[in-house]
């Protein structure tokens, strides 16, 4: 029974992270394919190691693989946190068809001494 | 069935590659190395669960821990800055 259970969620993983690629491919813009390819394939592949844990239900793997469940759980928005400030700061522009910069309103209202003593 | 999941990995890995590739720009291509790595590691733990070995899921965590201090290294690299700011 648990065997069915994490072949069921393998294959919803697995079908999350073919969204996130296709997203990854066919957005317009550096901010929306982080968006779309980020979010999409953390979530699969969590989805895919709780799966890999529930089929291996006893010895070393299913406990890796929780124990890496986790760590791309905390590592994976961090390092996309650190992809979009790198790339707004690298002068990428925005979509032509993208409404709001909320990002470029904040950094441009900071006063000038602050960033000349950079 | 575990030839279907490799399937649809190898289509992620795929898509990944062609996003390196025809990236316009570097941020881009830094993305695709980042959901690369993340998907690498469900490959191993696919493998590890078909084989049975618990050394591939040893591979994975150490392929999230390079993947993830490469990519904080490319981001700061992006930004300018030197690494200890």
């Amino acid at each position: 029974m648990t065997d069915i259970i994490g072949y069921i969620l393998i294959t919803i993983g697995i079908l999350f992270d073919i969204f996130g690629c296709i997203g990854l491919v066919r957005f317009p813009d550096v901010y929306n394919r982080l968006q779309a390819s980020t979010k999409c394939v953390t979530l699969g592949t969590i989805f895919l190691l709780i799966g890999v844990a529930l089929v291996s239900a006893t010895g070393a793997i299913g406990a890796k693989s929780i124990v890496c469940a986790v760590f791309i759980l905390i590592t994976s928005p961090t390092a996309a946190h650190a992809i979009a400030k790198g790339a707004y700061a690298s002068g990428v522009k925005l979509w032509e068809n993208s409404v709001v910069d909320k990002y470029g309103e904040d950094t441009s209202k900071l006063p000038k001494s602050n960033s000349a003593s950079e | 069935m575990e030839l279907i999941f490799y399937f649809g990995l190898f289509v992620c890995c795929f898509l990944c590659m062609y996003r390196i590739g025809r990236g316009p720009s570097a941020p881009d291509r830094t993305v695709a190395i980042d959901i690369l790595g993340i998907v690498i590691v469900g490959f191993c733990a696919l493998l590890g669960i078909e084989t049975g070995k618990d050394f591939y899921m040893n591979i994975a965590l150490a392929w999230a821990l390079l993947s993830f201090i490469g990519t904080i290294a490319l981001a700061k690299f992006l930004e300018g800055k030197d690494f200890d700011d």
